[in-house]
């Protein structure tokens, strides 16, 4: 009987030499294959004494297992190799950028309209819509602003050959909602108007959102509170001060103008603000009782507050753009900015 | 309104500063809008006097100059002013003034010591001529302080005021609205009558009642017209931001600033007979002070004399009749005219004048009479001459009915109590007539305030004088109801969202366009034109986003920007009524934004109608039509509910060269309101039964549109069949010319069982059959 230590050394020394997966189930067959050396060997076993099978056996198996331990090494090495191989392969560069569609994005203005919609839906205001070529009697005539009157000389107004106008103000859906529905009613109206006015701080095209509450029991106190917590919402700053000032509105009575500390230099006075450390946003007051005759509201039993501000101004105050013409010029560059 | 702060404390002197007066002024609804110092700050400069002016030995054009500065010795000061000369009185910068930009001291000019700096106005920031020495009057105090003589310590408040407040046009009317405001002592001009000592007159009559329902008149004699304005009046007049002309036409405007009502002046030997006030007639016209002719409107009020009018009444006077430096006789006016009589005149005539601007807001018909004494007061100060007695023609003038505050409805309105004693004193300060009956308060306002005409204006006012800034900021509290959420209606915001998620950008153009780009892109396009607009290329209302889109196109084009995907939700407008919402888009370029691991390929029909395919989330009913803006080959009219809603397509090569685009941008514009309905979505049952597919490839015509077949198959397909589309278009080898194939695939479901093979087959013949029948499309062998 050849002597399995030697064949031990032998097959150790082959499946080393294995360079891949075939090859070593080759060296397999030759030692542990059905006519292989240690099958062989173990075969040879029957022919033995009784005395010498048992030890010779025990010899033999150890030399089998022996074997097969080096070939499962060698099996694992080698198919580690493989893997390995096969991951360095697959290898990307990660830092490639991504692939495939790009993504769009919404216009300054556009996202400044649904941010204050939301805000004021949050508590309770519907949105309302209404014509931007307007008449003469929405516009200033059922908003208590006769012809000749002066304040008409504040809108510059654009005319159509046809005798209509554009609207100067959001504030004549004011008007049409409270025609068509009865109190309370809180609405807001954002939209496009127009003022024959273009310079450095004017564009003939710009938004405003209006907004209205009327019901059994609205006060200056209330309006002051709405637009208080509307401002320190928008901007996210609970600290802002806002002031109330006396102002006129034909359409509203008592009138204000709102004024926020400066976002942009903190109330310290910068150029933005005229040194002034205050911004002037908006234009409220309670509903005058000549626009609630005009719609037929009993002005006894309802009282209303309404307020317009420009959508620009606060989109401009919000992300910091410094020239209004800005929004309607379309620049992709600018555009993407928001995005 | 701009006037010098001097002026206002000479008749009410709160204790606040400056900044705190504008504060409580701007607090209380007179804005100020600016504060200007009269003079740049300078110190250490004097009224001097030159004495001897001699040429400088080792200079052709500087002066040594000997100057009394008002101290026992002259100094030696060197000029190169050419107007340096003995005798004039001047600035005089002494050593160690600091000038706006320089700092005096005393230094060698060529040799000479020089002890000062002779000004100019330039020099000390002033304004006004800037050539040579600034030359003071003859009677200027030497050594006196210059600021202080000149009283340019002084600040210029510019207010914004409302229309409503006409009773803050004046010195008079700030004052007693600041004494309300901050409680401090108001000291008015006291005005006296003037003696009589002729008695000319020119008779009034008043032939428009309702109009001019007051004239006072007046004859005065003897003037001299070239008298100098004093001082202390041109100052205030420029500090106003009126230069000073000619002494009686400076005297009405100190007038009409003082006290607010405007006055004029006509030159008595040019009026023909009596003074009329009348609506003007048919073809009248008048040449107005400004040297502009006018034709005369017949809701036009004029002054007239026996030969027409010489007056826009309250706007201008006329050049004939008007003062002049030789005038000796005058006649003054002061008159009230009604508000609605003047409103709007002079803006039609291209014409705003502090009179104006006064009138239409209203003017104190209660205090014409005192305007009328203190203008003559002035003049015979300043000018000299003789007043006659005043003649006064009135009519009904403006009522001022007691008005009823409720206490209540104040507080109601407020949102707060106010103390009934705090309003009533208020009320009072502002000139009001106030009595307490119970819970109300009956208000009497004063002629000067047109804006009092209801309790609203009166709870205004209370809240005004309570201060805006005491009323506390609450949270209102209403009935929580929530708001209604149509959930078959896409808010605008999604459909917006949903197109920045398909890579598009969105942009906002004007309404009003270039009517160029209208007609450019449908010739029968008849947009609205505006009446007035700023431009022509702003000046008609768009009836298509297109214009808008191309434009944006070619603006950023023109920046470089090689790939434009962008749309806009907006209005066109076709009149008052139909002004519908749209949503309009427009792709150019690369369908990828350019990248490494993607192939570099040009938008087209089919990315964009893709795209809107996401939009709807559904097939697009686009069928084959023709629009004058697109390209005959691909352009489609969109369709849903049964109408058609819109066009997608490539932008016709003619309009591509119009504007000048390097290639084609495909469009789209669909109707806004459509596209937003939504079906509620509808559950139903999903079938366990497995799922069949065939594909079949059909030869047709060429020209034969996809959807024609796809319409047929649909219309015969058998009940079990679940979808047919179209996954592949084919022309060329194997195909015969003039033909195409379209392979479609066919899936076919039961709910209920599973289809048996014998009906499968049954259900494709059916389409076959249909499709060889109705489409002439044979199966491809």
């Amino acid at each position: 009987m050849r002597n399995p230590n030697e064949i031990v050394a032998d097959a150790l020394a082959a499946i080393q030499a294995c360079p891949d997966l075939p090859s070593l189930e080759q060296v397999k067959a030759v030692y542990l294959g059905k006519s292989g050396q240690l099958t062989e060997l173990l075969k040879s076993l029957g022919a033995m004494p009784a005395e010498e099978r048992k030890t010779a056996g025990a010899r033999i198996n150890e030399a089998k297992q022996a074997v097969e331990a080096a070939l499962k090494g060698r099996r694992d090495a080698l198919q580690q190799a493989e893997l390995d191989r096969q991951l360095a392969a697959e290898t990307l560069d990660v830092t490639l950028p991504g692939r495939g569609a790009g993504r769009g994005g919404l216009h300054p203005v556009s996202k400044t309209l649904s941010r204050i919609q939301a805000l004021f839906r949050s508590i309770g205001f519907e949105v309302a819509t209404g014509p931007e070529i307007e008449t003469d009697f929405y516009n200033f005539t059922a908003l208590n602003i006769p012809e000749d009157h002066p304040a008409r000389a504040m809108h510059d107004t654009f005319y159509l050959q046809s005798g209509e106008l554009l609207r100067t103000h959001t504030s004549p859906v004011q008007v049409r909602h409270m025609q068509t529905h009865q109190p309370p009613l809180r609405i807001i109206a954002p939209g496009r108007v127009y003022r024959c006015d273009s310079d450095v701080t004017h564009t003939p095209m710009f938004h405003q959102i209006e907004g209205l509450w009327v019901d059994e029991s609205v006060s200056f106190a209330d309006l002051k509170g709405v637009l208080a917590d509307f401002m320190r919402n928008f901007f996210e700053r609970d600290d802002l001060p806002v002031r109330f000032r006396p102002s006129f509105f034909p359409f509203t009575e008592p009138s204000a103008e709102m004024d926020i500390g400066c976002v942009m230099c903190g109330g310290e006075g910068c150029r933005v603000c005229s040194h002034t450390g205050w911004l002037e946003v908006l234009g409220c007051g309670m509903v005058h009782p000549n626009v609630f005759k005009h719609v037929n509201i009993d002005t006894e039993r309802y009282i209303g507050f309404a307020f317009g501000l420009g959508v620009e101004r606060l989109a401009m105050l919000r992300y910091g753009v410094d020239d209004l013409r800005l929004f309607f010029e379309n620049d992709l560059r600018f555009l993407k900015q928001f995005n | 309104m701009q006037f010098p702060e001097s002026w206002l404390r000479s008749l009410v002197n709160p204790a606040l500063d400056t900044a705190q007066l504008a504060h409580a002024v701007t607090m209380a609804g007179l804005e100020v809008e600016a504060l200007t110092p009269a003079a740049p700050p300078f110190n250490n400069v004097v009224v001097a006097e030159i004495l001897s002016a001699e040429k400088h030995p080792d200079a052709d054009r500087l002066r040594v100059c000997q100057v009394d500065v008002g101290e026992a010795a002259s100094v030696t000061i060197v000029c190169g002013a050419p107007n340096a000369a003995a005798g004039l009185k001047v600035p005089c910068a002494r050593p160690g003034a600091k000038l706006p930009g320089i700092e005096i001291k005393v230094a060698k000019v060529r040799g000479v010591e020089s002890f000062g700096m002779l000004c100019s106005t330039k020099e000390l920031g002033l304004e006004g001529a800037a050539e040579g020495l600034m030359v003071l009057p003859d009677d200027a105090p030497v050594g006196e302080d210059f600021r202080r003589w000149l009283n340019l310590d002084d600040t210029l408040i510019t207010l914004k005021l409302t229309p409503n407040r006409a009773d803050c046009l004046s010195m008079q009317g700030l004052a007693r609205e600041i004494g309300a405001i901050t409680g401090a002592e108001v000291q008015l001009p006291q005005i006296a009558g003037v003696e009589n000592r002729i008695q000319d007159t020119l008779p009034v009559q008043l032939n428009a009642p309702e109009a001019c329902p007051l004239y006072l008149g007046r004859v005065v004699r003897g003037i001299n017209a070239q008298a100098t304005t004093p001082r202390w009046m041109a100052e205030r007049l420029e500090r106003s931001g009126i230069r000073p002309l000619l002494a009686p036409v400076d005297i009405t405007n100190y007038v009409l600033l003082e006290l607010g009502q405007p006055m004029h002046a006509f030159a008595l030997s040019r009026l023909n007979g009596g003074i009329e006030v009348r609506l003007a007639r048919a073809g009248e016209t008048l040449e107005l002070l400004n040297g502009q002719t006018v034709e005369l409107a017949p809701d036009m009020l004029v002054i007239a004399d026996a030969g027409g009018p010489v007056a826009l009444a309250g706007i201008m006077g006329g050049l004939p009749t008007s003062v002049e430096r030789v005038t000796v006789d005058v006649f003054l006016e002061a008159a009230f005219f009604a508000p609605a009589a003047i409103a709007g005149r002079a803006r039609r005539l291209g014409l705003s004048t502090d009179s104006s601007h006064r009138f239409e807001r209203g003017v104190d018909f209660g205090a014409t009479r005192q305007a009328m004494e203190r203008a003559t007061q002035l003049l015979l100060e300043i000018c000299g001459g003789q007043a006659g007695p005043i003649t006064e023609v009135a009519a009904a003038l403006p009522r001022r009915d007691p008005i009823t505050l409720r206490l209540a409805r104040l507080a109601r309105v407020a949102g707060v109590e106010i103390d009934a004693d705090s309003v009533m004193r208020g009320l009072v300060a502002l000139g009001a007539g106030v009595e307490r009956q119970d819970d109300r308060l009956i208000v009497t306002p004063p002629s000067f305030r047109f804006d009092l005409e209801i309790e609203e204006d009166l709870i205004e006012e209370a809240v005004r004088l309570y201060g805006y800034d005491n009323i506390p900021a609450q949270p209102p509290a209403a009935p929580s109801r929530m708001l209604p959420q149509d959930e078959t209606l896409l808010a605008d915001d999604s459909l917006r969202q949903m197109l920045v998620d398909l890579d598009y950008q969105e942009v906002i153009t004007y309404s009003f366009v270039d009517p160029a780009w209208e007609t450019a892109l449908d010739a029968d396009a008849r947009p609205l034109p505006l009446a007035n607009p700023l431009a022509s290329q702003l000046s008609a209302m768009r009836t298509t986003l297109w214009g808008g889109l191309i434009e944006t196109l070619r603006h950023n084009l023109n920046r470089q920007q090689a790939r434009v995907r962008i749309f806009e939700l907006g209005r066109v407008y076709r009149s008052q009524t139909e002004q519908p919402m749209k949503l309009g888009g427009l792709v150019y370029g690369d369908v990828l934004p350019e990248q490494w691991g993607a192939a570099a390929r040009r938008v087209d029909f089919f990315d964009l109608k893709g795209d809107l395919e996401q939009l709807f989330g559904h097939a697009l009913d686009a069928r084959r039509g023709a629009h004058p803006a697109l390209h005959p080959g691909q352009c489609a009219e969109v369709w849903a509910d049964g109408r058609a809603i819109g066009w997608i397509g490539t932008l016709h090569p003619r309009l591509v060269q119009a504007f000048d685009l390097p290639a084609a941008p495909v469009l789209f514009e669909l109707d806004s309101e459509v596209l937003a309905q939504r079906p509620l979505p509808r559950h139903a049952t999903l079938s366990r039964f497995p799922l069949v597919r065939r594909d079949l490839a059909f030869v047709l015509d060429a020209h034969t549109p996809a959807g024609e077949l796809l319409a047929v198959l649909r219309d015969a397909a058998a009940d079990g069949v679940r979808s047919i589309e179209v996954f592949d278009e084919y022309r060329g080898k194997g195909v015969a010319e003039n033909q195409k194939s379209l392979a479609i695939r066919v899936v076919m479901q039961d709910t209920e069982r599973t289809l048996t093979d014998q009906e499968v087959e049954d259900a494709v013949q059916k389409l076959v059959d249909a499709a060889l029948r109705q489409c002439n499309a044979a199966l491809r062998a």
